[in-house]
């Protein structure tokens, strides 16, 4: 058996939940997540660290899973599609999403939705040019991304338009 | 943001009418909350994984393989040589009987004794889990003889060149001539004869969920169940029955969510024939995920075209012909079923399409050579011809000094001189490129933007204004493929049915890849029916569930399978007020169903809701007139059969900055005429997605291969798609000439984006470049590329 084999125990918060697994250290947190958690709204399009699809949230920061492995996860809180939709904290943006039709397959728009949702609470308003900046890492081969860039920005103007 | 356009026809002009309006799919929450359900997520009981050792070569013989240690290893299931695999899964040839003198070798789902590109499968290794597949594929030794590969299209037909496929003869698959008209003598004619070489690098889908597959074959009831993320799910059912000897009956395809198609996902590919016949060979469930490099070497290429073309102009602007002469590679097969040859065949019947120059001479030539095969992706064959025609037109603009908006006014087809045919014979029953030039021009306020232009030269900064007038093929009927032999259906079907609780299930034979598909056939049926839009559930892609059909492809699903449940919706609704006649002793004829209740048509006064209908057709049969038998399920069929092909046409204007070799766009314009909008939201995204995809191919992404058949940029970090920050917004504006074929009207949107984008920016980035007398004409326009014409340009104005 090589090193990357080898199995480790880990304990990690995945959406508020506790969890305890022993995974091989070359598996990496996508697959971790997908594979034994069975939560598969985080998708796999490259395995290299490009396309975004992958995109969860650990301690907070956007994190690409494939690049991550489980066994660097001990002791972190990660946060995916499936936490951040049963929490609500972007339902608003989740529903800008639908209402412009910024999703097409769909493949892409969890990776979307977390990488986006670190701007919502920006504390300048970012501007079209900025929101397309931010959410480069993240591919999309459906939509030409003009949606999405309308999605993020009118539910940016909606809060802070209810923060006012 | 798109509005809602008001329908044009009557015939759709009902009350409470969903058609042209943007109303959100039905899906779209379920995957913003991560709830897809993509072949990739598929787990099922007994499930193994299947990995495939691929050819590092991109030809060689194939001496031996010793699976000894792959098959020792942990959790290894089976390892499956090809001649394995061939005792299960019989060959295919991917020809069709009307691309006359098309040919290709027999190909195998793994190779048996030659591989004919680099990621050919060589082996499958079945495993527990993909890691320990992977894990023992590493073991697999496959002695190779080296052969020498043919990879320069160029010189594939040369007569020093190997024959890749002896006994085929030579290396050409397919060759088209056409001539039109007497285009020697319009030459001869004309005041100039403008000449340029354009290169349309290959390209692929990228389509971010790779290929993937879970086949499924249950001995217990000698049935396969393909999972599959596939655009044409009887197709494929055929197919599988035709090479596993399979009765159809005995195979279902399910296709839930895809993660992208754009015409990758409507092929036969081999490692997935290969998976099916894994299952059935160790009757389990085997899934195949394929990873991105694996992508990149199987998955179809597409373009990889060199075209020399020419065009005669006189001095007032008329074009007086065409030509052009078109080398494609295809690797080493035709790909089945739907060939390889589609692509130059278009190319040749669209070049010169939009303009009314009746002069043309054309000639394809298909070539094989040892790389990953190409076929049909995104706008098959228009981003080339309309690069191709475009391009020239500018450059005659160039040459006399004419306006590229003006010679496009003095030679594109009337708007009132349809029906008329292309110098191809191509039928055109209603097109609009004058309206649509006119309304493009508006909304790109084009005289301000000439003027900036003029502006910002002075200050040193180079833009760029392009344009690019299109015509596209939609909703084909079975000229396509059917008469060539080919068992892909052109017809779609619907069946519309009304349940005991008021609600409205639609089966449709049309498949969703993210389109919009389901939300459009929704819409269609809500309307025809008369029910409340939330009512109407669709189900679509599994062939025990769903009429027989095309699927969709060839931007057919709205005008096709859209204009099926249109008839089905109208039948039950028929039907529906055959039995509230009868229930409330009313001539059919003065009632009508709208927002989900029978009212009388004149008034709109309710008389009964369909809640209350269902109850007494389902539960109290017995208190309806003797003999009347209630039918609250109706099912229609359609294929277009007045044209062969519904054509669209458009136009694109690109407004951009060339700097160091790198082009920013600012802006990009588009005006499509797709005849009746069914959800404007949804065709202007499809628009503004094409767009980009054509754009990706105009600027970045190349499958560069090196001369040993080897690709040298097989991951996402070196073939390069469009991100974010590198695209302008994009609008889209509608002229609507709808056909008379179906009573929608509606023709097919999808690709007029692709089919534009590269034509448009290639013009704009010469019309920025116009200063320094450079032009770019070979695809992508890399910085590299752009700054060798700019020194080419220097070079010869010094010499
Ligand atoms: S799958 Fe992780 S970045 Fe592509
Ligand atoms: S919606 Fe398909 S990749 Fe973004």
């Amino acid at each position: 058996m090589t090193a990357a084999q080898m199995e480790h125990e880990i304990t990690l918060t995945v959406n508020g939940f506790a969890v305890s697994e022993r995974v091989e250290a070359r598996r990496h947190l996508a697959d971790f997540l997908r594979e034994d958690l069975g939560l598969t709204g985080t998708h796999i399009g490259c395995e290299h660290g490009v396309c975004g699809a992958c995109t969860v949230l650990v301690d907070g920061e956007i994190t690409r899973s494939c690049l991550t492995l489980a066994v660097q996860c001990e002791g972190k809180s990660v946060t995916t599609i499936e936490g951040i939709s049963d929490s609500g904290a972007v339902a608003d943006l989740q529903e800008a999403f639908r209402a412009r039709n910024a999703l097409q397959c769909g493949y892409c728009t969890p990776g979307m939705v977390i990488t986006a949702s670190v701007l919502l609470d920006a504390e300048e308003m970012p501007d079209r040019e900025e929101i397309r900046d931010h959410i480069s890492g993240n591919y999309c081969r459906c939509t030409g991304y003009h949606a999405i860039v309308d999605a993020v920005e009118t539910t940016l103007k909606a809060r802070a338009e209810a923060g006012r | 943001m798109s509005g809602d356009v008001p329908s044009p026809l009557t015939a759709l002009d009902r009350p409470n009418s969903y058609i042209g309006r943007a109303v959100p799919r039905p899906n779209l929450k379920r995957l913003t909350e991560g709830r897809g359900e993509y072949v990739s997520d598929i787990s099922l009981p007994r499930m193994v994984h299947v990995v495939y050792v691929r050819s590092p070569h991109a030809h060689a013989r194939i001496v031996s393989i010793d699976a000894t240690a792959a098959k020792a290893a942990k959790g290894v299931v089976a390892v499956v040589t090809g001649a394995e695999i061939a005792q299960v899964c019989t060959p295919w040839v991917g020809v069709l009987s009307h691309m006359v003198g098309l040919k290709s070798a027999p190909q195998h789902p793994i190779a048996v004794d030659r591989a004919c590109w680099q990621g050919e499968a060589v082996a499958a290794v079945v495993a527990r889990t993909r890691a320990l597949a992977e894990d023992a594929a590493a073991l697999v030794e496959v002695e190779y003889e080296p052969l020498t590969p043919v990879t320069d299209m160029m010189t594939a037909l040369d007569p020093e060149t190997p024959v890749i496929h002896e006994s085929l003869g030579d290396n050409l698959a397919f060759e088209r001539n056409f001539s039109g008209g007497d285009p020697a003598s319009a030459f001869a004619a004309s005041d100039h004869v403008i000449e340029a070489d354009f290169g349309f690098g290959r390209h692929t889908g990228v389509t971010l969920e790779p290929r993937a597959m879970v086949a499924d074959f249950n001995p217990g009831t000698g049935r396969l169940t393909a999972y599959l993320g596939t655009q044409a799910p009887h197709m494929i059912q055929n197919i599988l029955s035709i090479h596993l000897a399979m009765p159809e009956s005995a195979i279902r395809v399910v296709c839930k969510d895809v993660g992208g198609s754009f015409g990758i996902k409507v092929h036969v590919y081999a490692d997935e024939m290969a998976t099916a016949a894994l299952s059935k060979l160790l009757q389990r469930p085997v899934k195949f995920v394929a990873d991105r490099l694996e992508s990149f070497l199987t998955d179809i290429h597409a373009r990889d075209h060199r075209v020399k073309g020419k065009v005669g102009v006189m001095a007032d602007g008329t074009i007086t012909a065409f030509e052009i002469d078109d080398v494609t590679g295809i690797g080493p097969y035709s790909v089945y079923p739907r060939t390889s040859a589609v692509e130059a065949n278009q190319v040749v019947n669209l070049t010169g399409g939009p303009y009314t120059c009746p002069n043309y001479k054309a000639r394809a030539r298909v070539v094989f050579q040892n790389k990953n095969v190409t076929c049909q992706y995104r706008a098959v064959g228009h981003p080339i011809a309309t690069a191709v025609t475009e391009g020239l037109v500018d450059l005659a603009a160039q040459k006399i000094g004419m306006d590229p908006v003006e010679i496009r006014r003095k030679n594109l087809v009337r708007d009132d001189a349809y029906p008329c045919a292309s110098a191809t014979g191509l039928k055109f029953e209603a097109l609009s490129h004058h309206a649509a030039l006119d309304k493009l021009l508006a909304m790109m306020d084009y005289p301000r933007l000439r003027a900036e232009q003029a502006e910002m030269r002075k200050k040193g900064v180079h833009r760029g204004i392009g344009f690019a007038s299109f015509i596209e093929i939609t909703n084909p009927g079975a000229a396509f493929y059917g008469v060539g032999g080919a068992r892909i259906s052109s017809q779609d079907g619907a069946v519309v049915r009304l349940d005991a609780a008021g609600a409205v299930t639609v089966q449709t034979s049309a498949t969703e890849q993210g389109q919009g598909t389901e939300a459009v056939i929704a819409q269609v049926v809500a309307t025809a029916v008369g029910v409340p839009l939330e009512r109407v559930r669709v189900i679509s892609g599994d062939t025990d569930q769903t009429p027989y059909g095309g699927g969709t492809w060839a931007s057919r699903a709205a005008g096709i399978g859209g204009e099926a449940a249109w008839q089905a919706g109208k039948a039950l609704r028929e039907n529906v007020l055959a039995v509230a006649g009868a229930i409330l002793q009313a001539e059919a004829g003065t009632l009508d169903v709208r927002e989900g209740a029978v009212v009388d048509a004149d008034t709109g006064r309710e008389r009964m809701p369909l809640t209350e209908l269902g109850r007494i057709v389902y539960f109290r049969p017995d208190t309806l007139p003797t003999g009347f038998q209630a039918e609250l399920m109706a099912v229609r069929h359609y294929v277009p059969r007045g044209y062969p092909f519904a054509f669209t046409n458009g136009v694109q204007a690109s407004y951009l900055e060339v700097e160091d070799g790198f082009v920013k766009l600012l802006g990009h314009w588009v005006v499509e005429d797709c005849g009746t909008i069914l959800n404007p939201q949804l065709v202007d995204e499809q628009v503004r997605g094409g767009v980009v995809q054509g754009l990706g191919g105009a600027l970045f992404e190349h499958c560069v291969y090196d001369s040993e058949g080897q690709l040298q940029n097989a991951s996402m970090a070196d073939y390069l798609v469009p991100m974010a920050c590198e695209m302008p917004d994009i609008q889209v504006g509608h002229v609507v000439s709808p056909t008379a074929d179906s009573e929608l009207g509606a023709k097919g949107a999808g690709e007029a984006g692709t089919a534009g984008a590269p034509a448009a920016v290639m013009n704009a980035i010469n019309d920025a470049l116009s200063p320094f007398g450079a032009v770019v004409t070979d695809m992508p326009f890399t910085p590299d590329r752009i700054l060798g014409a700019l020194r080419a340009a220097k070079a010869a104005q010094g010499a």
